[in-house]
């Protein structure tokens, strides 16, 4: 090595350390928990809302959710060996969604109950995440609903104040008649319903969060929220003292947390913005069908559930023709 | 062409990481003792051997001629000795065979072609022959024969040249380059391909991250009658068919090739490589090339002759810093990663990309959570996602119905999935797949 003296040592990349593999070799740099993450920050000014109104025990039942969602996930890829899967966030959301469904005097039982069907029933049997056809979280929430209908449609009536632990319990503002309910406390939250249903602003403000990070398609929330909106409104101006205005019916029974957050999952909605429009439109259809001659006061999480079973359907009739599906002359210059 | 050019579907916006390189001059590499020229250089037939081992030959004094019409001859890159014709390590990881000139050092050129000065009253068939002579493949990246796209068959028709600048992969400015220095010789190479497929004018389309080019070619541009389209930045803009949608409108149908749609696409460079074969008669025997990455000590633009080992690409740009997780030839979204610095530069070598550690998309697989962005970005409007899980299935049948085969191969799905699913290679393997089956049927 004499070289060396006169020339300076040029360091040359070691062949047996270059890794082979297909293009491209550079991605976004996008994955999976960044996108479960933005969701849970999305969903924190209705947190902040059920914590406002309903004070400890909104936090004691989103824990309980969280942490048993976590546990029970964690404690099944051990059961069939997987690697832990915590940390893609999927259960954290899965968690914080359920107790947004559930009710502020929700007993610690009914959220781990609740986790198990979620996790378990509507995840992790069809083969974990991205495998679910269904969404897990009102996959739980109609099987409580099933199981428990008295603990999960009376609703602890909110009190302003973090530290007001006695309960009142009162009806959804859809069970009361018409004209009992006050726009502005529906606005604010000051109504009873589950932990996440209670707030029309903060679920607006989540949804804008998920639109502004490009994380849900907007034809979901526009499709859904518009056709509960006419249809609705058509029977309000035809029957205007049985049923509620549309703007009661669109603010509340969890239509925004639906709409926003339930409906818009990737894995249980069309992959196509066509197809998103028609899952919107579907599910809007369905919940005001429910709304105004079923016997649930409320039909959103029927309605979604109805719609992913419908989303393989809706994804084959909605692909649309590649590029260079064409007549061969079509603008060419013949 | 003065309409806006149209804004094809999808796309995505990597980091062009083209400021390593873009503001560097294209240096003349240095004469090496020896080249191993790759034989096999063209999309086609290889060329035949006319040479032998121990032969003298000149710069640029035929090795091996056409073997067909869709081949193209091969030159010698200097003056020297034929030391060996063996096989070699090729760009797709197999060895192929390669011819290896020991360099005389007199860089001597032999008898080449004569010169057409006056290619304007020059008959596009005497052109096209020059172009085919000239051993001119695409130089973007396909090496496609060029003297190819300018012979039309029978009943079809051209009514439109466009010459791609667009240089759309990140990391590479060879093309740019070469449209800030070269520029007369592009605008003359353009000219002359127009003149071979009986056009009286050209569209050269460049992406607007390129104000310097756009500007400097325009400038020329207008003697020549040849016209500049300046086009959005959208990652796959330089894919042919999203190119010939942007400038004139049309969809190239699935299957079928943009002469269907009264198109020819060149190269820049090929451009380069023809006004250099016409008005200066040299046959194809060097190209300008990217050497770049963020481990290169100096990146920088290259003109290397034919057979430049990797290796000695990266001594003149001083090595690297620290060891890369990949080598590649092209850019990073299309390019092919190698295990071997002793691949040598070929005509269609646009980049040789030393990919971080830190940048390499080296992940494990998660399940496709159906968050539809590579639905959204795929420039072809097909589901990259669904298809992805028929190949998953061997379906592929389901694959071919979904239409895989409009795939263009340009790794935008990959790119943006957050489950860092290998799409594209999921696609690239229906396709062959797909493609055995039509043989056995056959």
């Amino acid at each position: 090595m004499s070289e060396t003296d006169s020339k300076p040592i040029i360091q040359m990349p070691d062949p047996a350390k270059l890794v082979v593999s297909n293009s491209p070799h550079i991605r976004s740099g996008e994955n999976i928990s960044k996108i479960m993450f933005i969701v849970v920050g999305a969903m924190l000014p209705a947190c902040i809302a059920a914590v406002l109104f309903f004070g400890l025990a909104a936090i004691k039942v989103l824990l309980f959710c969280v942490v048993s969602c976590v546990l029970i996930e964690e404690g099944w890829n051990k059961l069939v060996k997987r690697r832990p899967t915590w940390k893609d966030g999927s259960a954290i959301l899965t968690g914080i969604l359920l107790g947004m469904n559930l009710n502020a005097g929700a007993p610690w039982w009914i959220c781990i109950l609740g986790g198990f069907l979620a996790i378990i029933l509507g995840k992790q049997l069809y083969g974990g995440l991205g495998s679910n056809p269904f969404n897990p979280v009102l996959v739980a929430r109609v099987g409580l609903l099933i199981g428990f209908p008295e603990l999960m449609t009376t609703w602890d009536k909110p009190a302003l104040g973090i530290m007001k632990i006695d309960v009142l319990t009162t009806a959804t503002p859809l069970g009361l008649a018409p004209g009992e309910t006050f726009v502005k406390d529906v606005l604010l939250g000051n109504t009873g319903g589950c932990l996440g249903e209670t707030s029309a602003i903060a679920l607006v403000a989540g949804g804008i969060i998920l639109l502004a990070f490009k994380l849900i398609k907007w034809q979901v929330p526009v499709a859904f929220l518009g056709s509960v909106f006419v249809i609705t409104g058509i029977a309000h101006v035809i029957s205007p003292e049985t049923v509620h205005s549309p703007f009661i019916h669109v603010c509340t029974g969890g239509l925004l947390l639906g709409a926003f957050f339930m409906a818009t999952d990737m894995v249980t909605s069309p992959m196509t913005r066509k197809g998103a429009l028609i899952f919107g439109l579907g599910c809007g259809v369905i919940t005001s069908v429910i709304r105004l001659w079923g016997t649930y006061p409320e039909g959103v999480s029927f309605a979604i559930l109805f719609m992913n079973a419908l989303t393989p359907l809706i994804d084959r009739v909605s692909i649309s023709k590649p590029f260079g599906y064409t007549v061969l002359e079509k603008g060419g210059a013949v | 062409m003065s309409e806006k050019p149209r804004k094809f579907k999808g796309g995505v916006h990597p980091n062009d990481s083209k400021a390593l390189s873009a503001l560097k001059p294209i240096q003349d590499a240095p004469l090496l003792e020896s080249y191993k020229v790759i034989m096999h250089q063209n999309i086609g037939a290889p060329p035949e051997l006319v040479v032998k081992k121990g032969d003298e030959v000149k710069k640029g004094d035929l090795l091996a001629k056409a073997s067909g019409f869709v081949s193209v001859p091969l030159h010698a890159p200097t003056s020297g000795t034929i030391k060996m014709i063996d096989k070699c390590p090729g760009p797709t990881g197999i060895s192929i065979p390669s011819i290896e000139i020991t360099a005389d050092g007199e860089d001597e050129w032999g008898d080449t072609f004569e010169v057409i000065r006056d290619w304007k009253n020059t008959g596009s068939e005497q052109l096209k022959q020059r172009v085919w002579d000239a051993g001119i493949v695409g130089m973007g990246g396909a090496g496609f024969p060029a003297h190819v796209k300018l012979s039309p068959p029978e009943g079809k028709t051209v009514d439109t040249l466009i010459i791609n600048g667009a240089e759309c992969e990140p990391y590479l400015t060879a093309d740019h380059r070469l449209m800030l220095e070269q520029g007369e010789d592009v605008v003359q190479g353009t000219a002359i391909l127009a003149r071979a497929l009986g056009l009286k004018s050209a569209v050269i389309g460049i992406e607007e991250n390129k104000p310097d080019a756009i500007a400097a070619l325009q400038e020329i541009a207008a003697n020549y009658g040849v016209e500049v389209q300046p086009l959005p930045v959208n990652y796959p803009q330089g894919a042919e068919r999203q190119l010939i949608y942007a400038i004139t409108g049309r969809e190239v149908p699935i299957g079928k090739l943009p002469m269907d749609v009264h198109c020819v696409v060149q190269n820049v460079a090929t451009a380069v490589a023809v006004a250099d074969a016409v008005v200066k008669g040299r046959p194809s025997i060097e190209r300008v090339t990217t050497v770049t990455g963020k481990s290169v000590v100096e990146p920088g633009n290259w003109r290397f002759r034919l057979g430049t080992p990797v290796s000695k690409a990266l001594e003149l740009v001083g090595g690297v810093s620290e060891q890369p997780a990949k080598l590649l030839l092209g850019g990073p979204m299309m390019g092919i990663a190698q295990s071997s610095l002793d691949v040598t530069v070929m005509k269609n070598t646009s980049g040789i990309l030393l990919i971080a550690k830190d940048e390499a998309s080296l992940y494990t697989s998660e399940p496709c959570i159906r968050c539809g962005r590579c639905v959204e970005c795929c420039p072809m409007n097909i589901l990259p996602a669904t298809i992805s899980q028929a190949v998953e299935n061997k379906r592929f049948d389901w694959a071919e119905d979904l239409n895989v085969l409009a795939c263009i191969e340009c790794g935008s799905c990959s790119y943006v999935c957050p489950s860092h699913r290998p799409l594209n290679q999921h696609f690239k393997r229906a396709k062959i797949e797909i493609q055995a089956q039509l043989r056995k049927k056959k």
